[in-house]
């Protein structure tokens, strides 16, 4: 149940695959449910050329790995990953993977859910997005409409 | 007897300093090491804190050696 932090750019669907095979007992599992965030080329209605997702290294894997043994013991669950990525990042790149294996469905979905929602809300990213006008960090006011 | 104080994101940016060494002294709390840290700079409504990476509010007491944060809202994922 690992959190890994990437400065490079990562194929979701690999890297689940490739810890599924490694990690998970087959057989155990019913059910797999995944959330993918890729970067967007727009934001407020402005074009975004692209960002730099800060972070507090230490802080942030603590967070994660915290929450990733939280959620497998909130929701019951085979096992969950999270990988995350930080440093200069370009539209259509991958940002967050989250995946939740459980017996069934709702675990899954829920906690897939759950993972997100948490690491959105606490762990300590900070995204700075490039636009025409010049550079510009996410703060409140933006956010609400990233949902 | 020190504490190391650490700025992320804008408020980086808006202080022009990322990290700060403050000695210790007793009856520290969280918004006094920000007083002396950000050199009496009024802390935005909206920043949070952490001691040792764990969230804390700006009335918790810092112990000599701990590791103080302050940051922006959040916004990974």
């Amino acid at each position: 149940m690992p959190a890994i932090l990437l400065d490079t750019v990562f194929n979701p669907w690999d890297e689940l695959q490739s810890y599924q095979e490694k990690h998970l007992q087959a057989g155990r599992y019913g059910a797999t449910a995944t959330f993918v965030g890729t970067m967007r080329d727009f934001n407020i209605d402005d074009s975004v050329s692209h960002m730099t997702l800060e972070h507090y290294p230490a802080m942030t894997q603590n967070f994660l790995d915290k929450l990733c043994a939280q959620s497998r013991e909130k929701f019951a669950l085979d096992d969950c990953l999270i990988i995350h990525r930080y440093g200069d990042i370009k539209p259509n790149e991958p940002i967050v993977l989250t995946v939740a294996w459980s017996a069934h469905r709702a675990q899954a979905f829920d906690a897939c859910r759950y993972l997100m929602e948490e690491l959105k809300a606490r762990a300590p990213f900070w995204k700075k997005e490039i636009t025409a006008g010049g550079e510009r960090w996410v703060h409140d006011e933006l956010r609400s409409s990233e949902k | 007897m020190s504490i190391e104080v650490q700025f992320f994101a804008s408020l980086r940016e808006s202080l022009g300093k990322q990290q700060v060494t403050l000695g210790y002294s007793d009856g520290l709390d969280v918004q006094a090491v920000w007083q002396q840290a950000s050199d009496g700079a009024a802390m935005p409504d909206n920043t949070l804190c952490a001691i040792n990476m764990e969230y804390v509010k700006t009335e918790t007491p810092v112990n000599d050696g701990d590791e103080v944060a302050f940051f922006p809202p959040v916004t990974g994922g």
